[in-house]
């Protein structure tokens, strides 16, 4: 597969592989969960599960905890297949959605849980508690009940106490999904600094795409209990392999399109009527075959006069113009009666006004052809990506 | 209430300030009355335990405690003086203590179970949880009496204990299942996580946990043995006599005083507890 091939090179710089799903599929009754899900994480890498809620992410990391076993393929940990291991026997810990920080003891105690199950001695489950509360910034808190914290400082006790038993790898259920936009920013860049620190694995699963290009060295993009795309943060929103990928991550265009003839890695697609070249196309199309052609709406450009004639151009009337600050939102009609929207540079003068007629256009870089129709794009949860809507023609 | 709605029509013509005036009048004169029907209600409900406690500083003229006489603390000073009745209550009290914490154990592992998994005959297993609870006592009685007789089973303390952890089983299974509905099991998820044998993580996260619902269990079934008359006298035989057998089975030669004093403090004992655990409780919300 192209998409895993593309993913392989964060394991071959020389990090070791350190939890390796090996075609792992699990199954409850007639439903599939995950769908041979197939990918390597390495050491210290942050690696993020993305995808709408349903899509096997969390399903997935309570099989690499060990609260789920696979239905089939194996979970190794370090080489070691741990598939069948019970979770107290597996050396990775979860920092869980609601924190479940147990309420009968205090913070100290809580912390301490861990090294303590593992039978430390005294004075090493000191060290280590006193250790994890000064990098998580709570050492004055150790005797309070989680109850008398804020949702911010549950959440650090909650990754300290995972942290304390240095696991091989650690487990991150969507943490930040009960904390307020601005705590959830600041968590976002503290969880960077702490596993910087401690230089652990950390496997994140969230629903919320910005955290997860915020966060990652690697994300993978799941749907439907499958893995659609793995890569860089960058890869996969510059290149996303699928139309659902492409509308998940970020907001895109997505007009269909039918090739006309493959040159080398250049594509002919006729899109809107017109016919365009895809520089650098991954989508494996033959010529006949229909597709989805993606432009993200900030890599547009909407000028009255094209003014460089390197960039690709349609027609198109304003609709629609928002004012948002830094930019402005255009919403664009195009000849055939699709829709577009372009993010531009919010300029004192010359912008285009409803009614105006303009060039649309975008430079080689920017686009991108996908396998599959528009309307495979997800339409619920976080930025709804902007397909081509069927408007009437008047 | 008739009063008021006369009354109400009466301030309508006169100024706006009378108008608002009526309603309120309603409802102060409508609590009022609320407030005497609550009284009648305690007083139905508290009137006989006042009468118990009472009564156990009387000093009865004859052999039945039943008629006030006067006020002495001669019964309270000597509370076990009737050996028979002194011998009845530890009988009582074994036989609850035994039958309560196996109740107890069986009982909170089968809410447990209820609560946490799923499995085949879950809801079977449901009905004939409660189904002791609506069966009336004399029918329950007279079926194990059958029961025990027909397997030659000598009768004595361990039927009365047997039944009684029957009955109890239930109240307990309930009770705990009602405390650890809202119980939230990630906890036990985290603490496997972090490397807790399944059984350190029951010591150390889950029982403590539903503690307080095992202890309400508990003495809710402690009550419920100490309390039984019904069928403990189908089982019990010849040669056990449990308390409330004792009081029964006297009331037609003699009601001693002791009595009185015996239930007061099994009164007192577990109104303090009760009123421990509520202070508790609120201690714990405050924080």
């Amino acid at each position: 597969m192209t998409i895993a091939d593309a993913a392989e090179p964060a394991v071959s710089t020389g990090r070791k592989p350190v939890i390796e799903i090996d075609d792992v599929s699990k199954v409850f009754g007639d439903f599939t969960a995950v769908d041979h899900a197939d990918f390597t994480i390495a050491e210290g890498e942050f690696f993020s599960m993305l995808g709408p809620s349903g899509c096997g992410k969390t399903t997935t990391l309570r099989m690499i905890a060990g609260f789920e076993m696979p239905s089939s393929g194996a979970i190794r940990l370090q080489g070691q297949d741990v598939s069948n291991v019970p979770p107290h026997k597996r050396d990775v810990n979860t920092v869980f959605q609601q924190y479940a920080l147990f309420p009968h003891m205090n913070v100290w105690d809580n912390v301490a849980y861990g090294p303590r199950a593992k039978k430390l001695p005294k004075d090493e489950v000191a060290k280590r508690v006193d250790e994890l509360l000064g990098v998580v910034k709570l050492s004055d808190f150790a005797k309070r009940r989680p109850s008398q914290l804020s949702g911010g400082q549950q959440q650090r006790i909650a990754l300290a106490r995972a942290l304390v038993n240095y696991p091989k790898a650690l487990l991150l259920d969507e943490p930040l999904g009960a904390l307020d936009l601005k705590l959830r920013q600041s968590m976002q860049l503290e969880l960077k600094r702490i596993q910087r620190e401690v230089g652990i694995t950390f496997i994140f699963v969230t629903h919320d795409q910005e955290e997860a290009l915020t966060m990652s060295d690697r994300i993978a993009v799941m749907n439907k209990g499958r893995v659609e795309q793995i890569g860089s943060p960058r890869e996969i929103y510059d290149h996303p392999a699928t139309v659902f990928v492409a509308g998940f991550i970020g907001q895109a265009n997505l007009w269909p399109a039918v090739v006309k003839a493959n040159q080398g890695t250049t594509t002919t697609i006729e899109v809107a009527g017109r016919a365009i070249e895809v520089a650098d196309d991954r989508s494996g199309l033959r010529p006949g075959d229909h597709g989805t052609f993606m432009v993200r709406p900030e890599r547009m450009y909407v000028e009255p006069q094209l003014s460089d004639p390197d960039r690709w151009t349609v027609d198109a009337v304003v609709t629609e113009l928002v004012f948002q600050g830094p930019v402005v939102r255009y919403e664009l009609r195009l000849p055939d009666g699709s829709g577009a929207v372009a993010h531009v540079p919010a300029r004192r003068d010359g912008l285009p006004i409803p009614g105006d007629t303009v060039q649309a256009s975008w430079s080689d870089e920017s686009s991108v052809l996908l396998p599959g129709s528009p309307d495979q794009a997800p339409t619920v949860e976080t930025g709804p990506p902007i397909t081509a809507p069927p408007v009437t023609r008047d | 209430m008739t009063a008021t709605a006369t009354q109400a029509p009466s301030t309508e013509p006169v100024g706006p300030v009378e108008q608002v005036k009526g309603p309120r009048q309603r409802r102060t004169l409508r609590s009022r009355w609320l407030g005497v029907w609550s009284a009648l209600v305690y007083i139905w409900l508290f009137a006989p335990i006042v009468v118990v406690v009472a009564f156990s500083f009387n000093d009865p003229a004859g052999k039945f405690n039943t008629s006030w006489n006067q006020f002495t603390l001669d019964n309270w000073l000597h509370p076990f003086a009737k050996a028979d009745y002194t011998a009845a209550l530890v009988v009582s009290l074994k036989v609850a203590a035994v039958s309560c914490v196996i109740a107890t154990i069986l009982g909170g592992l089968m809410a447990l179970a209820i609560s946490r998994y799923e499995f085949r005959g879950k809801g079977l297993v449901n009905i004939v949880l409660v189904l002791p609870l609506t069966t009336p006592e004399i029918v329950m009685g007279s079926s194990l009496f059958t029961l025990f007789f027909a397997r030659d089973l000598d009768f004595g303390f361990t039927t009365v204990v047997i039944a009684h952890i029957l009955f109890c089983l239930s109240f307990v299974a309930l009770t705990i299942q009602a405390r650890v509905r809202g119980f939230d099991w990630s906890l036990e998820d985290a603490a496997l996580d972090l490397g807790s044998t399944p059984w350190r993580t029951f010591r150390t996260v889950t029982f403590p946990l539903i503690l307080p619902g095992i202890g309400a269990a508990f003495l809710l079934s402690f009550a419920l043995s100490i309390d039984d008359y019904i069928i403990t006298s189908f089982v019990a035989g010849d040669h056990t006599t449990t308390f409330p057998m004792r009081i029964f089975n006297a009331n037609k030669t003699e009601i001693p005083p002791q009595v009185n004093v015996i239930a007061t403090a099994i009164l007192v004992f577990t109104g303090s507890l009760m009123a421990l655990g509520t202070w508790r409780s609120l201690k714990r919300a405050k924080l």
